[in-house]
């Protein structure tokens, strides 16, 4: 109980500085591929500042309450992971604050963040079912042996001895897929975009101005923490070496999702669906059939 | 034994006053009153029923005797009632299935084989949370029924006015539920089936247009091919197993005996439940006027097949019926919920999400451990609950603005707020996070993964993104904000106000006493209906979360509420690439003419539509019933032999 609540507090007041700098290291290192020499790695804490102090242009109250309650949930499922509690109510709770961000966006009735919405749902439908697969892929992993399957995240970690991956190495490669979709980079980053010089502007969050972006900003450093540490999920173990392999792997992984981003040009929300579930079906589904057969 | 005798035969009564009740105001008073009547005597019911260990009335006697004469004498009116439309509207099929059915019925009876000295009534905790529903949501329909269909006559002068039969067939079918879920005696249940089946299909064809008559005649045959599915399991049982009540059947010794009379009855379970393939039927039924379509389904018909299922559940756990039942209910969770991302017609969207809950709790039902069975109830509730209120907004929306679809909803929060909101509560009762949907999906889903079976995870999975897709689609339809949009002047009713509100202060009660709810009713149920001590499902630290949560949607809107109306904002206008006319709802098109701004949902017609996936997936469970009732068949006689 008292390690939940101290995981808890550090995420809540630590994951938006760990956020902000990889948002920052996440832009140098593009410049850097790019060839540029990119902003200063505190950029996206000067950008949140600036923000906040700008006016708040709203086009109707309801999205001020829909942001807030996007923020809130999406904090509130880093806090119950990094708290250690059910892997499944995370999950869901995700859901329900993705939900809160479509709602903002819809109830402007402006034609550009209602198409970012719509295609955010798409991005929703394509995830949804390996997010919930990778809790599953937890619960068959953690059931091998002579231990009952447990949703728990604590116990997910220090069950063995073993990292999970090893486990689960298909849910993993199919829950890196649906990270590209989660990160919004490109080629899913079909709902919003880091650029407004395009069809569908600035996408989901074409109606957002000043604070309540800054707050938008804030909660995808929020929800980037929480999802890196779901990767970290898949290494940590009982064991003391998991900590440092797992800081590892999140780092290779998101480097692996900035040069992907880099390379690739945005595709249609279609071929997004299709991909993100034939990978869930082929490495995701197959990877748990073949561990329920221990 | 009192009340339960009084629920049965009070509706009837009810039904034979109404057809003599010509006046409007008359007719409001009678159903008014009897609708609270039913109410309080399901409440003392239940208040007598629920803390027992499940009370028997009526063994072998002269009374049950003269019962089974009636019953049958009903039967025969029935299938000649129903012979005599079928020849009329030339769907001989029907009658035919009719006949057959009766007739294998009537020979048991008269051939003495059906004499039973067991109880006929059988009143647990089960059948309480059913009559509870049944008297509750039913009456409330009816209720909301009689302002409706003034309204709708208005608006339909086409349609001829059959309210002297439309009333009394509402109750005749609330009466039917409560003899079919306090029935012990499998006869008798068959014989309230029969009635559910038949006063549904005569429901559908109110209009007497031939879509409606089509559409009738497709539940009529579905039904009546459970049904007969239905008689052939109580053929075995009386003749095979010397067993005629439904407990003796599901507590019976030997489970392989037993194997095919289930899978006969989960056969019909699956019918009255719209499964795939049977789906039509319920969508069908939508020609009907709202009240129809609330009423099977929410508190009736439907929820006959998914009551059975949950009483055979023990019976099927690890069984091959319980993994037909599993299967067909799992997939037809997937299925449907993609059909209803394909559909703009809010009541066809509501059809299919009703025959993907069904799916849900089919699925549950079939894999028969504690936990899923915990869900199926818990899902029943909310489902009935959720539903019926949702198919009466629709209605109502229907009746104030011309049209159920939603896209014509676009904005509704602001033209019609109060409609809106019920909208809001039932989507967000069906499917938000902390409400029952989840809470009972999640359970469904451990229970799935223990049982090996990862086939129904991998349905709940892609099931439950195309769930979320519907849904959220439909919630942001109708909240969005148009700045000075004119309220929709609606007439409804007080009647149908009552309902709402009573339907959406249900809902909100629900889900606040969740907890408790499991805590103090579904446990001790699933206790009786596995004959254990105890049972706990819900562990003490997932409860401590669910508070938490349940306090943060209520808190969060109240606290975001207060701070927005400290913020001063001067209203804006989206930007629309810099072609606004100055409101929100214009921009100015290439030839400089202002064009009205219009914003479709998406409905994924290419990928998920009903010409692309209707077909391959009602083969695919036929061929899973056939193979599964095939199968056991084979083991059986493989047993014999």
């Amino acid at each position: 109980m008292v390690g939940s609540m101290i995981g808890i507090v550090l995420y809540l007041v630590f994951a938006p500085f760990v956020g902000g700098l990889i948002s920052g290291i996440d832009r140098k290192l593009t410049a850097r591929m790019q060839g540029r020499i990119g902003p200063p790695l505190l950029q996206p804490f000067y950008d949140v500042r600036k923000l906040i102090n700008k006016e708040i242009l709203l086009i109707n109250n309801m999205q001020f309450l829909f942001a807030w309650c996007f923020v809130i949930f999406i904090a509130f499922t880093g806090a119950l992971f990094y708290g250690g509690v059910n892997i499944l109510l995370v999950v869901f709770v995700l859901t329900t604050a993705a939900m809160f961000l479509v709602l903002e966006a819809t109830t402007t009735n402006s034609p550009f963040s209602v198409m970012g919405a719509n295609r955010e749902m798409m991005q929703m439908l394509s995830y949804e079912p390996m997010v919930l697969l990778t809790a599953v892929g937890f619960y068959v992993a953690t059931g091998i042996g002579p231990h009952d399957g447990t949703f728990n995240i604590s116990e997910i970690i220090t069950h063995s001895d073993i990292p999970n991956v090893v486990y689960l190495p298909g849910v993993f490669i199919g829950y890196l897929y649906i990270l590209t979709i989660k990160l919004r980079k490109s080629p899913f980053d079909i709902s919003m975009s880091h650029h407004a010089h395009q069809e569908m502007v600035k996408g989901i969050t074409t109606e957002l101005t000043g604070g309540m972006m800054a707050l938008i900003e804030i909660s995808h450093w929020y929800e980037n923490v929480f999802l890196l540490g779901l990767v970290a999920l898949f290494i940590l173990c009982s064991k003391w070496w998991s900590i440092p392999l797992a800081l590892i792997v999140c780092a290779a992984a998101f480097f692996l999702e900035v040069l992907i981003d880099n390379t690739s040009a945005r595709v249609k929300w279609d071929l997004m669906l299709k991909s993100a579930w034939i990978i869930t079906l082929v490495f995701g589904a197959i990877n748990i059939f073949i561990l329920q057969m221990f | 034994m009192g009340f339960a005798a009084f629920l049965i035969l009070f509706p009837f009564l009810a039904a034979a006053v109404l057809i003599f009740t010509k006046n409007n105001s008359a007719r409001k008073a009678v159903v008014f009153s009897s609708g609270i009547i039913i109410m309080a005597a399901a409440v003392l019911f239940s208040v007598r029923e629920f803390p027992g260990s499940g009370n028997a009335y009526l063994g072998q006697s002269h009374l049950t005797h003269r019962i089974d004469n009636i019953m049958l004498a009903a039967e025969l009116f029935l299938m000649a009632l129903v012979v005599v439309l079928s020849v009329k509207h030339r769907k001989y099929y029907a009658g035919l299935l009719s006949v057959i059915g009766t007739a294998a019925m009537t020979w048991l009876e008269v051939s003495g084989r059906a004499a039973t000295d067991e109880a006929h009534i059988y009143c647990d905790k089960l059948t309480v949370i059913m009559c509870l529903i049944i008297a509750f949501i039913g009456s409330l329909i009816c209720i909301y029924a009689v302002g409706y269909m003034v309204d709708y006559h208005n608006h339909h002068t086409e349609y001829r006015d059959r309210r002297t039969f439309f009333f009394p067939m509402l109750f005749v079918f609330l009466g039917a539920m409560f003899g079919l879920v306090m029935s012990a005696n499998l006869n008798w249940i068959y014989f309230f089936w029969e009635v559910t089946s038949i006063s549904s299909f005569l429901l559908i064809g109110y209009t007497r247009t031939k879509k409606a008559i089509d559409n009738s005649f497709r539940a009529l045959w579905m039904n009546l091919l459970g049904g007969l599915g239905f008689a052939a399991a109580i053929i075995y049982s009386a003749i095979m197993l010397d067993v005629t009540t439904l407990s003796g059947l599901v507590n019976h010794g030997t489970p392989s005996l037993i194997l095919i009379p289930v899978i006969l009855l989960a056969f019909a379970a699956l019918t009255k439940s719209a499964q795939l393939p049977f789906s039509k039927w319920l969508l069908g039924a939508m020609v009907a006027p709202t009240p129809t379509s609330a009423l099977l389904h929410s508190a009736t018909m439907v929820k006959a097949g998914v009551y059975l299922l949950i009483r055979l559940a023990p019976a099927m756990h690890g069984e091959l019926s319980g993994t037909m039942t599993s299967l067909v209910g799992g997939f037809t969770f997937l299925i449907a919920s993609m059909l209803a991302i394909t559909v703009s017609d809010g009541k066809k969207v509501l059809a299919y999400s009703t025959i993907s809950n069904l799916g849900l709790i089919t699925a549950c039902a079939g894999v028969g451990t504690k936990e899923t069975v915990w869900a199926a109830v818990l899902l029943l509730m909310f489902h009935a609950v959720s539903k019926s209120m949702m198919f009466q907004a629709v209605g109502a929306i229907e009746n104030a603005t011309g049209s159920r679809n939603i896209e014509d909803m676009h904005g509704l929060i602001m033209s019609a707020p109060f409609l809106a909101f019920v909208m809001v509560i039932g989507i967000a009762g069906m499917f938000l996070a902390p409400f029952g949907m989840l809470i009972s999906k999640w359970a469904a889903l451990k229970a799935f993964i223990d049982a090996d079976n990862i086939v129904l995870v991998l349905f709940i999975a892609f099931g439950s993104a195309t769930t979320m897709l519907y849904w959220t689609k439909w919630l942001a339809k109708i909240l969005v904000c148009k700045a000075h949009s004119h309220k929709v002047y609606h007439r409804t009713a007080g009647g149908e106000w009552l309902s709402l509100l009573s339907h959406a202060f249900m809902m909100i009660m629900l889900c606040l006493l969740l907890p408790t709810i499991s805590i103090a009713v579904v446990e001790p149920l699933l206790a009786q209906l596995y004959n254990v001590k105890s049972v706990s499902v819900l562990a003490p630290e997932d409860l401590v979360i669910m508070v938490i949560m349940l306090v943060m949607v209520f808190v969060i809107p109240v606290v975001a509420r207060v701070l927005t109306s400290r913020i001063n904002t001067t209203p804006n206008l989206e930007y629309m690439g810099g072609v606004n006319q100055g409101d929100d709802r214009h921009f100015e098109d290439s030839f400089g003419n202002p064009k009205n701004m219009y914003l479709s949902g998406w409905y994924l017609e290419d990928y998920f539509g009903e010409k692309k996936i209707w077909l391959p997936s009602a083969a695919i469970s036929v061929v899973m019933i056939v193979a599964f009732i095939g199968l056991s068949v084979g083991t059986l006689s493989g047993g014999v032999i």
